[in-house]
């Protein structure tokens, strides 16, 4: 048992509870904390692999991006020190008990599959040779996706602005006094 | 003994449980939203091992990896703009109190 595998299992450890916590702590707050620990042990997964543009990327997009984003929602949303309702009891029996299949049966055709590893060298991923890649239109190239998910990402902009923006009719209903409870019941 | 695609498979497999798992029990959107992300990441995690292991000559899954995250995160943004908005207009982000589709 090498260093090299004694990090891996860290790794693992580390995603894995911290996951398992976030989805069981009843502190809100705790459990974007939680989710941000299993992100960073996935991002050490990723360099672990020797991926270490994906590594980067995760780290900055879902660590530094989406759970500042859920903290910041958490801020506006939720009242300091309350905690979630606690579930039924009948509910989380089913749930887990679901879950446990699911995942005994998962890893038993995991098992059972023999995968056939390559042995072909594997190619540099480095950033330069990652964004030639991208950007290529030859074969093998991935300009079309690159471009599909960039027109994405500007239709979610988009929506986003619009969906946070209030409507100007219901702008003008509060400026004439009209509370938002009279609107509802319209 | 020498982890391999087996181990990583067995992580990505749990994480995604664990993320169904909180999808099913919790009733709070935001935290609904934290399963989502828990899922999505151990998709990640198959495609990058799947990669490594079984096409190292190729870059699909690295690729693909890459897309799922933008992906995420736009849909992370969209979701908590819908959060928010139904904050203000129903003073809760409980699941069970946002049974109306309209307003």
């Amino acid at each position: 048992m090498n260093g090299s595998t004694v990090i891996f299992y860290l790794l693992a450890a580390l995603t894995l509870v911290s996951g398992l916590l976030s989805v069981s702590t009843r502190q809100i707050f705790r459990a974007a904390i939680y989710l941000l620990f299993s992100l960073i042990g996935i991002a050490g997964i990723y360099f672990w692999l020797n991926y270490q543009f994906i590594a980067a990327v995760q780290i900055v997009v879902y660590v530094g991006g989406i759970v500042v984003l859920i903290i910041f929602s958490i801020f506006l949303t939720q009242q300091a020190g309350e905690k979630l309702l606690k579930q039924k009891i009948g509910r989380k029996i089913f749930s887990a008990l679901a879950v446990f299949c699911g995942f005994g049966l998962t890893m038993l055709q995991v098992y059972q599959n023999t995968f056939y590893e390559s042995a072909d060298e594997p190619v540099n991923t480095g950033v330069s040779d990652i964004g030639r890649k991208m950007l290529s239109v030859t074969e093998g190239g991935y300009a079309l996706p690159f471009e599909v998910v960039s027109m994405l990402l500007l239709a979610a902009m988009i929506g986003c602005i619009v969906i946070a923006m209030r409507s100007p009719k219901r702008i003008t209903n509060n400026e004439q006094g009209t509370s938002n409870d009279e609107l509802n019941k319209l | 003994m020498q982890p391999g695609l087996y181990h990583i498979l067995f992580i990505s497999a749990a994480l995604f449980f664990i993320g169904v798992y909180g999808f099913l029990t919790r009733r709070n959107l935001i935290t609904m939203l934290m399963s989502i992300e828990l899922i999505l990441n151990s998709v990640n995690l198959n495609f990058i091992a799947f990669n490594k292991y079984l096409w190292p000559g190729k870059m699909d899954g690295l690729f693909f990896t890459v897309f799922i995250i933008a992906i995420a995160a736009a849909e992370a943004a969209v979701a908590i703009a819908i959060i928010i908005n139904l904050y203000r207009s129903h003073n809760s982000i409980d699941v069970e109190n946002a049974e109306e589709l309209k307003y």
